[in-house]
């Protein structure tokens, strides 16, 4: 029996899509088998992130209501052998298609058959969050390092803890190393005291990243890049390694504090 | 001194207290208090308006009750009831009472959009967060930052105090007196507390102040034990 995790933020634009693509590639490199559901229905993102546009035939809502069974739904990734499926959001429905109960039967089969399910949440507290949490058996809160962004993270993890499920746990993402060194952007430290729940990633800031969704290749498909890093840690933890997390190091002037500072963000 | 088998009336400077027996029945005793004010109605003229104070012993008397009473003294009113004394309440106020002058302990985060609502007083060992929101009836102690909004005697005390480890809130409300945060280039170290002062400001000031104007802050005296 598999797990399913949850990614959410609350607010739109924090790197949800993305972050459910590259960490359900990372726990298929470290050999898992993994689904991804994107449950963002009328706005699918993650089959195009991850290069399946093409190959959607069924999609969530189709097996929700019964016209397909759930495995002609389902998107084989050829990149990965047998290990990475996506089941596809419909784009022309809209959130109210389906309902929690329909959304936590679809999870429970799936369940059965991968090692884990990551479900990608649409932005929002409504309908869609809602049907996005049904099935979930823990949560990844993602933030940005901006006000707005970490006051809806807090506000998600206020629904999410009434929810029946570990407590969530937090990624912050495209954190600016030399604005954090200016004092310009909030730090590690602010945003996990305000959150207050555990810390399992830290992902830089990085073109690159851009890049690889563009390409419809996950970044994590690079293994030079820090983002990647990133996502390949954060893989590691929820598997249950214990993956040193290197904050930000407090301020200090002097070169070398500097540098390491610079290298606190490949955690 | 005027007495009746269950009904015993005393003249004080402030009007008549009436003792009411409360082993009878409520109709002998409507019946007697009806025979007393009968046989002494000479004593009372009619311009002046008499105030009485009931002391019903261990007996509880519904509203309905006291306007029968009412109703037998004098329907014309000129003798009213003032006010009803009584050794019983009610279970139901009983436990309002119990509530109010308790304190709600919270062990938790209020994060953004969750509110907190309670009565009486309020501890919360956590933080409040922008977007959150702590309301209770007494007062508010905050064991943690608190940066959301905090709402002490939220249905009308304006006695109320707010206390936190860190005093950065979005707004400070007490009573019906609603602050938005004070400008403040650094970010306290010390606990605070806020209270309104006399000429009805929402003050901000160091918790040793508190003593000085909230001296009857204290709910727990003698080992624990709740009075008052």
């Amino acid at each position: 029996m598999g797990e399913a995790i949850v990614i959410t933020s609350g607010k739109g634009g924090v790197g949800k899509t993305t972050s459910s693509a590259n960490i359900g590639t990372a726990l298929t490199l470290q050999g898992k088998r993994v689904c991804l559901v994107d449950t963002d229905i009328g706005l699918r993102n993650l089959d195009v992130i991850m290069g399946l546009e093409n190959r959607i035939i069924y999609d969530l809502v189709d097996v929700a209501t019964g016209r397909c069974k759930i495995h002609q739904a389902l998107v084989k990734d050829k990149r990965f052998d047998d290990k990475l499926y996506l089941l596809p959001a419909a784009q022309t429905s809209d959130k109210n298609a389906i309902n929690p109960d329909q959304m936590r039967t679809i999870i429970e089969g799936l369940k059965k058959e991968f090692d884990y399910v990551i479900i990608d949440c649409p932005a929002g507290i409504e309908q869609g969050f809602q049907n996005a949490v049904a099935g979930a058996d823990q949560a990844i809160v993602i933030t940005t390092p901006e006000v707005s962004a970490v006051r809806d993270a807090d506000r998600i993890i206020g629904l999410l803890e009434k929810e029946p499920m570990t407590p969530p746990r937090l990624v912050i993402n495209r954190i600016r190393s030399n604005m954090v060194k200016d004092g310009d952007m909030l730090d590690v430290d602010e945003i996990t005291n305000i959150l207050a729940i555990e810390l399992i990633g830290i992902v830089a800031d990085d073109e690159e990243v851009i890049k690889a969704s563009n390409h419809g290749e996950p970044i994590v498909m690079n293994p030079n890049n820090k983002a990647s890093l990133a996502y390949r840690n954060i893989a590691r933890r929820i598997l249950g390694d214990s993956v040193p997390l290197q904050h930000l190091e407090e301020e200090n002037s002097g070169i070398f504090s500097k540098i390491k500072k610079f290298f606190g963000v490949r955690s | 001194m005027v007495n009746s088998h269950n009904v015993t009336i005393k003249g004080t400077k402030d009007g008549l207290l009436l003792r009411l027996d409360d082993t009878c029945s409520f109709s002998t005793l409507l019946k007697d208090i009806k025979e007393t004010f009968k046989t002494h109605a000479h004593m009372y003229d009619e311009k002046h308006v008499v105030h009485i104070h009931l002391h019903t012993g261990n007996r509880y008397l519904t509203e309905e009750q006291v306007s029968q009473i009412q109703d037998v003294i004098d329907p014309k009113r000129n003798l009213t009831i003032d006010s009803v004394d009584s050794n019983v309440i009610l279970k139901e106020e009983a436990e309002r009472i119990i509530k109010e002058k308790s304190i709600t302990l919270i062990h938790n985060v209020v994060r953004s959009g969750q509110v907190i609502n309670t009565s009486g007083d309020l501890l919360l060992i956590g933080d409040v967060n922008p977007g959150g929101m702590v309301m209770a009836s007494g007062n508010v102690f905050i064991l943690g930052r608190l940066k959301g909004i905090a709402h002490a005697g939220c249905l009308g005390d304006m006695s109320a105090v707010i206390c936190a480890s860190q005093m950065t809130p979005t707004q400070l409300r007490i009573g019906d007196l609603y602050r938005r945060s004070p400008d403040r280039d650094v970010v306290p170290t010390e606990a605070e507390c806020a209270f309104i002062d006399d000429e009805d400001d929402l003050i901000i000031d160091k918790l040793t102040v508190l003593k000085k104007v909230r001296p009857n802050l204290n709910c727990f005296a003698e080992g624990g034990i709740l009075h008052g």
